[in-house]
C-alpha cells in the first residue's frame, strides 16, 4: 500500500507542478519539446532523443494573452499562450502545434510572433482519412516535423529508434487501458481525482518511465481485495475534466468515473500504432487514420453517442457527463448527437461547462447533485 | 425607399421575393437586375431538377464548383443562403430553434446555426416558418471543402447524419507556411480525382474533359472580371460605394463557373467604367476617407454600418473578404493548389499581413475597420497580431468592432458608432499632419 500511495502521490505532484518535471529533465541535460493538445506525434520527439512534454495550459491569470486572443477563444489556448508569453515554458527547445481546429490554426501564428524565443513546429493532420492519399500527405508532415526537430538536436532520427518509440508508446497505451479497467475494481482508492492524476501525468513523463510507475500501481491494486462500490458510476466525455476541485464534486456525491472519452485522457490511449505494415512514419500515419470517436478527427455517422453508450454498458455506468470545453466548436457540434443517442439508449447525460479559470463551482455542484439523484 | 432598405434587399443576394421591396430612390443598375435574375434562376433550376428526379447538392462556398458545373449538377450554397436570411433580419427563429430544441451551443457559427435549423425544417423535424418558402431545397448530397474553416467540416458531418446523405469532401489542410506545399497539392489532387469518380457514380453523370476546360475558362474569366471590378475602386474618388461589391459576391460564390456571371460582372465593370468616365460615383456623399474592411460583412447591420460610415464620408474601398473568390489556375493540379490558397481564412499571419498591406497601398486606404466576427474564430484569433504588425509597418490606424456575420445579437450600434468616431479622429489628424507638411 505504501508503494501504491507513494506512486499515486508522485503522479499527483507531477500534475500539480509540471514545471518541476520540466526542470528535472532539463537538469538531466535532456532537450524537451512542448506538445500541444491533441495527438501531437510524440513518438517523433521520443525517437529523436528528446522528451515530449504536454502543454495543456492551467489555472493562471489571463493578462498578456488578451493582446492576442479574443475572450471567446478556447481556455486551453488562452492559458497556454499566456504561460508562453510570460516565459513559464522557458527551457523548451520548441513546441509542436497540431492545427486540429480553427483556434489552433491561429495559435500556430500567435506563438510564432508572441513567443518567438521558443520555435513553433506546425503539423496539420489530414481530415479526409478515407483518402488513400492522406497517408502520404501525413508522412510528409511528419518528415517536416522531423526536419525541424533535427535542427534542434543536430542529429537525424533513425528508423530503429522510431520503431522502438512506437513500441514504447503502444506499451504505454496498453498499460493505461489496463489501469482504467483495474481501477474499476478499486474505486475506493482510485477516486476521480486519482484517476485523473494517473492519466494526466503521462503528459509530463518520458513514456517508459510513466509506464513503469503505472504498472506498479496496477500490480498494487491487483493485490488488494476487490472493493464493492456502492455509489453511482459514470462515463466522462469531452476535452478535459479539471481542475481537481471539479473532480472532487464527483467524490462528494459518491460518483465514480469508470471510463472516459476525454481528449486529455483515454482518447489518446485507445488507438495503437500498427506494429507492421511499413516504416515507422507510415505506421504512425495509419494510427491517425484509425482513431475514432473524436470531435477533432472527421468521421461520418456521428458515432460518439453510440460509443459512449457501449462504454457505459461495458463498465456498468448509468450515465454520462459531457465536459464541454468552453468555446470548443468541434465538441459543440458533436454534443447534440451525443445527447440524442444517449437518450435513445436510455442513458442520462449531464453537460457541464469546463473553464480552466473557473473559481466557483456551486452551480456545477448543484447540477451534479441533481444528476446523481437521476441516475 | 431608404438606402438602408435597398442595401438590405440587395445584400440578401439569394432571394428577392421574400419581403416586398420598397421603391428605390434611384433605379437599380442593370448589373443588379441581372444578378437578381441569376439568383432566382439558381433556385428555380434546383427546384425543377429536383422535380425531374435529379439529385441536388449543397456546397461549401469555396468548393471547386467547376467540377459540379462540368457535371451539370444543381448546387445551392448554405453560407450564402444564411447570409441572405440574416441580411433580411429573418435569422431569429432559426437561431432560437438551433440553440433550443436542436441543442446546439450559442457559440457556433451563425451561418451553421441558421442552416442546421433550416435543414431540420426540411427534414420534418422542426416547424419554423421558412420565410422564402423553402427555396433552399433539401439536398441529396453535400460538397465540402474546409479551406474556409474547420467548422464547415463539423457542420457538414452533422447535415450528413441528419439527412442521411453522402458528403463529397476535399480536405485542403491549413497552410502554416507562405506557400502551398507540394504534398498538399498532391493530396488535394488525389481527392479531386476520387471525388469526380465518386460523384459521377452517385449522380449518374459523366465527366467530359472538353466541357471542364470550357467551364474552367469561364471561371477564370469570372475571377478576372471580379478582381478587376474590385481593383477599379483604387480610383480617387472611388467610382463605387465599396459596400455594393458585397452584393455581387453571390455571382462568385454560387455561379463562378457560369456564363451568366460573366455577363453580370462584365456589366458591373462597364458600369464602374462609365462612372469613372463621367467622374461620378455610387457613393452617395463626398468621399472624405478611404478605408479597408477586414472580415465578413456584418449582414444583419449592413445598413447601420453604411449609414454610420457615410455620415463621416468614409468609403470602404478595399475588402480582404470579397476577393477570396478570385481563384486562378490552369489545370487540375493548379485547381488543387489554388483552392488550398483560395480562402483568406486559410492564410497564415505572414500572408495575411502581406496581402493587406498590398491592398492598403493599392487602394490608398487611410484606415482599417476590423470586424471581430463572433461567428468566426479563424478570422479573429490571429487578428490582433496582424493588426499590430500592419499598423506598425504602414502607420495606418485601425479600429475594430464586435459583430457577427448572421447573429444579430452580437452587435452594438453604439459601439460601432463610437469606434468609427475614434477612427475618424485619428484619420483626420493624419490628414492634417500631411497637409501641414
Amino acid at each position: 500500500m505504501a508503494n501504491l500511495n507513494s506512486n499515486i502521490a508522485l503522479l499527483k505532484s507531477a500534475c500539480e507542478n509540471p514545471r518541476a518535471r520540466l526542470d528535472y529533465y532539463l537538469s538531466q541535460g535532456k532537450k524537451v519539446i512542448g506538445c500541444f493538445p491533441v495527438y501531437t506525434p510524440e513518438e517523433l520527439v521520443h525517437a529523436s532523443g528528446m522528451i515530449p512534454f504536454g502543454l495543456w495550459g492551467g489555472k493562471t491569470e489571463l493578462k498578456l494573452v488578451k493582446s492576442y486572443l479574443p475572450a471567446f477563444a478556447c481556455p486551453i489556448m488562452q492559458s497556454t499562450l499566456e504561460l508562453g508569453l510570460r516565459g513559464t515554458y522557458q527551457g523548451l527547445s520548441a513546441v509542436i502545434i497540431p492545427a486540429l481546429c480553427d483556434t489552433f490554426r491561429c495559435m500556430t501564428q500567435n506563438w510564432r510572433f508572441g513567443v518567438s524565443s521558443i520555435p513553433m513546429i506546425p503539423i496539420v493532420y489530414p481530415q479526409n482519412r478515407k483518402s488513400p492519399a492522406s497517408v502520404d500527405y501525413l508522412i510528409s508532415e511528419y518528415e517536416n516535423v522531423l526536419s525541424m526537430l533535427s535542427t534542434i538536436t543536430g542529429m537525424m532520427m533513425n528508423e530503429k529508434a522510431l520503431g522502438q518509440s512506437i513500441v514504447i508508446y503502444n506499451e504505454h497505451n496498453a498499460v493505461m487501458r489496463e489501469f482504467a479497467q483495474v481501477a474499476n475494481d478499486h474505486l475506493d482508492v482510485v477516486t476521480p481525482h486519482v484517476r485523473h492524476a494517473v492519466m494526466k501525468s503521462a503528459l509530463f513523463y518520458e513514456k517508459s518511465e510513466h509506464t513503469a510507475i503505472v504498472r506498479e500501481i496496477i500490480e498494487a491494486l491487483k493485490a488488494l481485495p476487490v472493493y464493492k462500490f456502492s455509489g453511482k458510476k459514470v462515463v466522462l466525455t469531452g476535452i478535459t475534466c479539471e481542475p481537481d476541485a471539479l473532480l472532487d464534486i464527483f467524490t462528494e456525491n459518491n460518483i465514480a468515473i469508470v471510463a472516459d472519452d476525454l481528449a486529455q485522457e483515454m482518447r489518446q490511449f485507445r488507438t495503437d500504432t500498427p506494429l507492421k505494415g511499413g516504416g515507422g512514419l507510415k505506421r504512425l500515419a495509419l494510427q491517425w487514420n484509425a482513431r475514432y470517436g473524436c470531435s477533432l478527427a472527421h468521421e461520418l455517422g456521428k458515432p460518439r453517442g453510440k460509443m459512449l453508450a457501449d462504454m457505459c454498458k461495458e463498465n456498468d455506468a448509468t450515465g454520462v457527463v459531457a465536459c464541454l470545453m468552453k468555446f470548443c466548436d468541434p465538441e459543440e457540434y458533436d454534443l447534440p448527437h451525443i445527447v440524442a443517442d444517449l437518450r435513445d439508449a436510455d442513458l442520462p447525460c449531464l453537460t457541464i461547462e469546463i473553464d480552466q479559470q473557473n473559481t466557483s463551482y456551486e452551480q456545477i455542484r448543484t447540477r451534479i447533485q441533481t444528476f446523481c439523484e437521476m441516475i | 425607399m431608404s438606402e438602408n432598405a435597398t442595401l438590405k434587399e440587395n445584400t440578401a443576394a439569394t432571394d428577392t421575393a421574400a419581403a416586398p421591396a420598397p421603391k428605390p430612390k434611384r433605379p437599380k443598375p442593370k448589373s443588379m437586375i441581372m444578378l437578381g435574375e441569376q439568383t432566382n434562376a439558381l433556385f428555380e433550376n434546383a427546384r425543377i431538377a429536383k422535380e425531374n428526379g435529379e439529385k441536388v447538392g449543397w456546397s461549401a462556398s469555396i468548393f471547386p464548383q467547376e467540377i459540379a458545373e462540368t457535371l451539370g449538377l444543381n448546387i445551392l450554397y448554405p453560407e450564402n443562403h444564411s447570409a441572405g436570411i440574416a441580411a433580411r433580419h429573418q435569422a431569429d427563429p432559426f437561431l432560437q430553434e438551433c440553440e433550443g430544441p436542436l441543442g446546439y451551443s450559442n457559440d457556433l457559427c451563425a451561418y451553421a446555426k441558421v442552416n442546421l435549423a433550416y435543414a431540420s425544417v426540411l427534414n420534418g423535424e422542426s416547424n419554423v416558418e421558412l420565410p422564402d418558402g423553402g427555396k433552399m431545397i433539401k439536398p441529396d448530397f453535400l460538397l465540402l471543402t474546409n479551406n474556409i474553416c474547420n467548422q464547415l467540416t463539423k457542420w457538414y458531418e452533422n447535415l450528413a447524419k441528419q439527412m442521411d446523405i453522402p458528403v463529397f469532401f476535399i480536405d485542403t489542410c491549413y497552410n502554416a507556411y507562405d506557400y502551398v506545399t507540394e504534398t498538399r497539392v498532391r493530396y488535394v489532387r488525389a481527392q479531386i480525382d476520387k471525388l469526380i469518380e465518386d460523384l459521377c457514380a452517385f449522380t449518374g453523370k459523366t465527366w467530359d474533359e472538353e466541357r471542364f476546360k470550357k467551364i474552367m475558362e469561364i471561371s477564370q474569366r469570372n475571377s478576372y472580371l471580379w478582381e478587376r471590378a474590385n481593383n477599379l475602386l483604387d480610383r480617387k474618388p472611388s467610382p463605387l460605394s465599396g459596400f455594393e461589391l458585397f452584393n455581387y459576391m453571390s455571382a462568385m460564390v454560387c455561379n463562378r463557373g457560369k456564363e451568366s456571371s460573366t455577363a453580370v460582372l462584365q456589366q458591373l465593370n462597364d458600369e464602374i467604367e462609365q462612372h469613372i468616365k463621367n467622374g461620378t460615383s455610387t457613393f452617395p456623399v463626398e468621399e472624405q476617407f478611404r478605408v479597408s474592411w477586414d472580415g465578413i460583412a456584418c449582414w444583419p447591420y449592413l445598413g447601420h454600418n453604411l449609414r454610420t460610415l457615410k455620415k463621416h464620408g468614409i468609403n470602404m474601398v478595399a475588402s480582404s473578404y470579397g476577393k477570396a473568390w478570385a481563384i486562378e489556375y490552369e489545370d487540375l493540379d493548379g485547381m488543387a493548389r489554388a483552392y488550398c490558397f483560395a480562402s483568406t481564412n486559410g492564410d497564415n499571419a505572414t500572408t495575411m499581413i502581406a496581402r493587406r498591406i498590398e491592398a492598403l497601398e493599392k487602394f490608398g486606404c487611410e484606415g482599417t475597420i476590423y470586424h471581430v466576427n463572433r461567428s468566426c474564430k479563424v478570422m479573429d484569433c490571429q487578428m490582433m497580431e496582424v493588426q499590430r504588425q500592419i499598423s506598425a509597418r504602414t502607420g495606418i490606424p485601425f479600429t475594430s468592432f464586435d459583430g457577427d456575420q448572421a447573429d444579430y445579437r452580437n452587435y452594438s450600434e453604439a459601439q460601432f458608432e463610437t469606434r468609427i468616431q475614434g477612427l475618424v479622429e485619428v484619420m483626420r489628424q493624419n490628414k492634417e499632419a500631411i497637409s501641414n507638411g
